[in-house]
């Protein structure tokens, strides 16, 4: 550990926990509360990764979350960002993105050949000719990317929890901790949350050589833990702004979704890179680097030092060097006319020689790349932004730090709708107007001085209060006073590039410049041209200099370059963390465990499960449902229709309702009769239909398919709430269930089982009974709809059961046996009864089905029938018609949606078809032009495959009428 | 997520809500044009703005309107349709968090 300072207080490392990990195969010496990056620096390892296009070699830039070209894997994980990542004991890492290790990148070649790759080469570079795309994309996609995804993932269940507080903190920064202790003092439940390990901000770093900022630290600490309305997260990033101040936060292990009242962000700033030649070789750094490279991990950043500066943050972190023993060469101001007052007295007096109005012109390599062996510097016109080369100095170092400025961590202010605007005295986008419960402080807030900061924490935390109705004094907003903390234009210009902006993407000053010649000269579109802001730190260190070099090509003020889009997450987020447990819902009737002992299969109708059908040992679906068929048309069969929408209307109003809701007429429906019922929406459009049954005078109960009833449902809720009529609307659909027995033997089965008259006379078709069945009160429905005979029994769910086996023991010796509602569907064919949904879509009138027999337009109102009207004055486009194909039909069978055809013309389409073993032919529905519409008219069907297939109109129902109806 | 508030139910999330489109006057259908119903019918206006909508909360079953302005997506009251349900509700997230 060649770097390692002596031990000092408040440092994150713990020096009696020695651990040891491997990197690119080699071994090293860590403390526990390192990170890789610190660690491997500590070390004296420069070379900590490569960039993503060119493969140049990079050490430590921010330690601050965006040093995406130190990205490692452990086998396991893809992409570990280094700089924050705590190592672990026995870690074995490797560098991602290289050919052959860190040290010997193969790859390292295209850095040589960089001026033949600029910006958007691929874009233009590899179109033509055609035929060798295949290749290039080969090598595209090999270059792109960064790490290897591991398949063998393990699937790694990730909680996520939901919690509410008053005032959610981002940032645990000395404005942050400030806002949290006075917002729990007044009373509230605060949430705090930063990314690093621990709370501080930069307090934990930025010391310029003196430790009052620890005692400060240490206070604010204690005063928060102090409050036991206050709950810390570290190691916890807020990932994004949502709707009415939904915060996600996420840590390692998992993602909490806090629901704040109110929200104050404090998330600090990031440091700028000035822009230089070589500013990217390892062991040039952010100043504030240095500084946690320091204070935080015990580790000298360099031995030899440069920094390079335009403002006072400089001067700090050079006392910061002195403090871990560097020698610093040399401090280079940007800014001419410079008086660094006592700072610059006190700094030269400890042997450091201070160059106003100079840059560094470029940082020069050792002889194999990896790292810094000296600095150039010249004379810079801070006005015209151009270095002065007449007088070139070269400074003998190992490393350079750079404190040139900084942009806001404003990515959830952003997302939540402020508006920013650019503030000259900060040269800062700073908030101009916040959202509604939303308030920003600190350094993101444009305030730098520690003791402004403190004041716009509290400041922030009293307008919370009065926000939420409570009591609190009213501050005054904190005005930045002084040189400004950010330089308006940190740029060298340098002959050979390599200056670079962007570290992500290796995007150097001149690749702006080609864009905008090439016309990309907006901020959005530079972006997408450059890639700038696109890696991995999303811009985190480049969008700033990117919108000021953009300002300066087309010589506009910053604000009128403006910003791109700020979106969620603000930091990678592990897909782990957000794919969730599988939840959907299903509903499943009484019979669902019988279903299943009988080897059903089932199918989703709605929310619901239903029992498709039941193959016996080696049957094929079609096998099964045709058995099944043959089964209902030759005896009797039961179904399990207890998910069949269930409604009742109670009250004197409620045939006024079905009227004005339904097509049809109910006011003179008798008690004991049922009525079908048809569904229109205001453009006369079939949604749905079903059966109305009255019970008596002021009860109707109404029956309707499983899949929309929901939906149906909701309608006439919607309906009552308009219509204020006087009755109550009860969804039964899950309180009773339903079986329909159905075939020649129903009634003679059902007859054992009830009292109830079955007989024609006394119970026919399209009436309603309520009786006991096995000894159960049961509604019992005449219906006709899978078969001439056949009743529904709606009893209470748990009931259903009872029933459903009285029958099945009743009818042993008819052959009776379960059908599943695949058969339903060729049943219901068979007997011509076509169905909402499938036998017509979104666009389909009544007329268009033949339904005009259910619609009474004398009715003063009903919805759809102003619709209808118009619709009656047109000639139809299209008509549904039953349909056979040909006697032992052995081609290729259609399918549902193939197209009827003549010709070219497309002149409809097949909704419903099937073969049906009982009647021996295959049947089905189709929309035809009207003029086919006649029984013996024929039509062709084209299939998958393009075969014609002939088919001829003809009368429902498709069965003679069975005996016993 | 957003927040919506139920007359009946209070504040709750979004995901509790089906929308269920522009609340919307007819014309009279007796004494309208068919261009008139068909405008009515299929034409929406996109603009943004204030609008009343249809807003329904699934759990109890209960249709309101809300007034909110599709631009700001803020919600400026929401109450119960009809004339036996005047009473509006104005919408104080703040109020209605800290009860």
């Amino acid at each position: 550990m060649i770097l390692r300072t002596p031990k000092r207080a408040g440092e994150w490392v713990d020096r009696n926990k020695k651990i040891n990990f491997t990197f690119e195969g080699e071994a090293f010496p860590a403390y526990e509360g390192d990170t890789i990056s610190s660690a491997l620096w500590a070390a004296g390892q420069k070379v900590l990764g490569r960039s993503f296009k060119y493969h140049r070699p990079r050490g430590v830039l921010s330690l601050a979350n965006h040093d995406v070209n130190v990205l490692v894997t452990d086998g396991i994980d893809t992409n570990i960002r280094a700089d924050v990542v705590e190592v672990k004991d026995g870690m074995v890492l490797t560098a991602v993105n290289t050919s052959g290790g860190v040290k010997k990148d193969k790859n390292s070649y295209i850095d040589s050949i960089s001026p033949l790759l600029p910006v958007g080469f691929y874009y233009k570079a590899f179109h033509t000719p055609r035929r060798f795309f295949p290749f290039w994309e080969n090598v595209i996609r090999k270059a792109a990317g960064l790490g290897v995804v591991n398949f063998n993932y393990p699937r790694i269940l990730k909680r996520k929890q939901h919690s509410h507080c008053d005032l959610l903190v981002v940032g645990a920064g000395p404005t942050g901790l400030t806002a949290a202790y006075v917002a729990a003092q007044a009373g509230l439940e605060v949430t705090i949350v930063d990314e690093n390990s621990q709370a501080g901000g930069s307090l934990s770093y930025n010391r310029g050589g003196v430790h009052s900022n620890l005692t400060e630290l240490n206070d604010l600490l204690s005063k928060v833990a102090s409050q036991p309305n206050i709950t810390m997260h570290t190691s916890t990033y807020a990932a994004g702004y949502y709707p009415d101040h939904l915060i996600p936060i996420v840590s390692a292990s998992g993602i909490t979704k806090v629901r704040a009242k109110t929200v104050i962000v404090a998330s600090g700033a990031f440091e700028q890179p000035p822009v230089f030649r070589y500013n990217d070789l390892p062991g040039v750094m952010l100043g504030s680097a240095a500084q946690r490279l320091i204070y935080r991990y015990g580790v000298k950043p360099f031995n030899n030092g440069v920094v390079v500066t335009a403002n006072d943050y400089g001067y700090r972190v050079a006392f910061d060097l002195l403090e871990a023993g560097t020698k610093v060469v040399a401090l280079v101001d940007l800014r001419a006319g410079v008086n660094g007052g006592i700072c610059a007295k006190d700094l030269m007096r400890r042997g450091v020689k201070i160059y106003a109005g100079h840059c560094v012109y470029e940082a020069l390599a050792s002889s194999d790349k990896s790292s810094v062996r000296g600095a150039v510097i010249c004379a810079y016109d801070d006005k015209e932004n151009v270095a002065l080369t007449d007088n070139k100095l070269t400074l003998e170092c190992d490393g350079i730090a750079m404190s040139a400025g900084w942009a806001p961590a404003g990515a959830l202010l952003y997302q939540a709708g402020t508006g920013m605007q650019f503030d000259y005295e900060v040269q800062q986008f700073v908030p101009s107007r916040l959202p509604d419960g939303i308030f920003a402080a600190g350094k993101v807030n444009g305030i730098f001085e520690l003791d402004q900061r403190i004041k716009d924490g509290t400041r922030a935390a009293n307008e919370a209060l009065r926000y939420l109705g409570l009591q609190a004094p009213q501050n005054n907003i904190e005005k930045h006073v002084g040189i400004s903390p950010s330089h308006p234009y940190p740029m060298v210009p340098h002959d050979k590039g390599k200056n670079f902006v962007d570290f992500d993407e290796d995007i150097q000053i001149k690749d702006f410049v080609n864009a905008a010649k090439e016309g990309f000269d907006n901020i959005e579109l530079m972006k997408r041209f450059t890639t700038v802001g696109m890696g991995p730190s999303q811009g985190k260190h480049s969008n700033m200099n990117a919108i000021r070099i953009l300002a300066k090509i087309r010589e506009l003020p910053v604000e009128k370059i403006g910003t791109t889009t700020s979106r969620p997450f603000f930091h990678p987020t592990p897909i782990g963390h957000l794919g969730g447990r599988g939840f959907h819902s299903h509903r499943l009737t009484s019979l669902h465990d019988w279903h299943q002992t009988n080897g059903a299969v089932f199918t989703d109708i709605g929310a619901w499960k239903r029992a498709a059908y039941y193959p016996a040992t080696g049957q094929t679906k079609e096998e099964a449902i045709q058995a099944e068929a043959m089964v209902v048309r030759k005896s009797a069969g039961i179904i399990d229709g207890s998910s069949f929408g269930k409604i009742e209307i109670h009250g004197p109003d409620g045939a006024e309702f079905l009227e004005r809701f339904f097509t049809g007429t109910y006011k003179t429906q008798k008690v004991g009769g049922c009525r079908y019922v048809m569904l229109l929406d205001e453009s006369g459009v079939v949604v749905d239909d079903g059966i109305a049954s009255r019970l008596a005078d002021d009860l109707f109960y109404l029956s309707i398919g499983t899949s929309n009833a929901a939906a149906v449902y909701r309608e006439m809720q919607r309906s009552q709430q308009m219509w204020q009529l006087n009755l109550g609307l009860v969804n039964v659909t899950g309180a009773l269930g339903a079986i329909n027995i159905a075939g020649p033997s129903a009634r003679e089965i059902l007859a054992t089982l009830t009292d109830l008259d079955l007989s024609y006379e006394s119970f026919p078709i399209s009436s309603v009974r309520e009786s006991q069945v096995a000894g159960v009160e049961v509604r019992l429905i005449r219906v006709a709809f899978v078969s001439d005979m056949g009743y529904e029994l709606h009893a209470p769910m748990v009931q259903v059961p009872h029933i459903w086996n009285a029958l099945m023991e009743a009818g042993q010796k008819h052959g009776l046996r379960p059908f599943g509602s695949d058969t339903q569907r060729l049943l219901r064919l068979e007997m011509g009864n076509h169905m909402p949904g499938v036998d017509t879509d979104g666009l389909t009138n009544p007329f268009e089905i033949g339904a005009d027999w259910a619609i009474e337009m004398s009715k003063s109102y009903f919805i759809g029938q102003r619709s209808l009207t118009i619709l009656a004055k047109r000639s139809l486009r299209k008509r549904l018609v039953p349909f056979v194909l040909a006697q032992n039909f052995k081609g290729e069978m259609p399918m549902d949606c193939n197209l009827v055809v003549d010709g070219r013309d497309i002149l409809g389409r097949v909704t419903s078809i099937s073969y049906s073993k009982f009647i021996d032919r295959c049947i089905g529905f189709a929309y035809v032009t009207p003029d086919k519409n006649e029984v013996g008219s024929e039509f062709q069907i084209r299939t998958d495959n393009g075969s014609l297939v002939t088919a001829t109109v003809v009368k429902t129902p498709f069965l003679k009428n069975q005996k016993g109806a | 997520m957003k927040l919506l508030t139920c007359p009946i139910n209070g504040t709750r999330p979004l995901s509790e809500f089906i929308f269920g489109g522009e609340y919307r006057e007819a014309p009279n259908q007796d004494s309208c044009t068919d261009a008139e119903w068909a405008a009515y019918v299929h034409n929406r206006s996109g603009a943004p703005g204030d609008k009343k909508e249809w807003w329904y909360h699934s759990p109890s079953g209960t249709w309101f309107i809300a007034e909110r302005n599709t631009l700001t997506d803020k919600v400026s009251r929401t109450y119960l349709l009809g004339p036996n349900n005047t009473a509006n509700i104005d919408i104080n997230p703040v109020q209605e968090a800290s009860k």
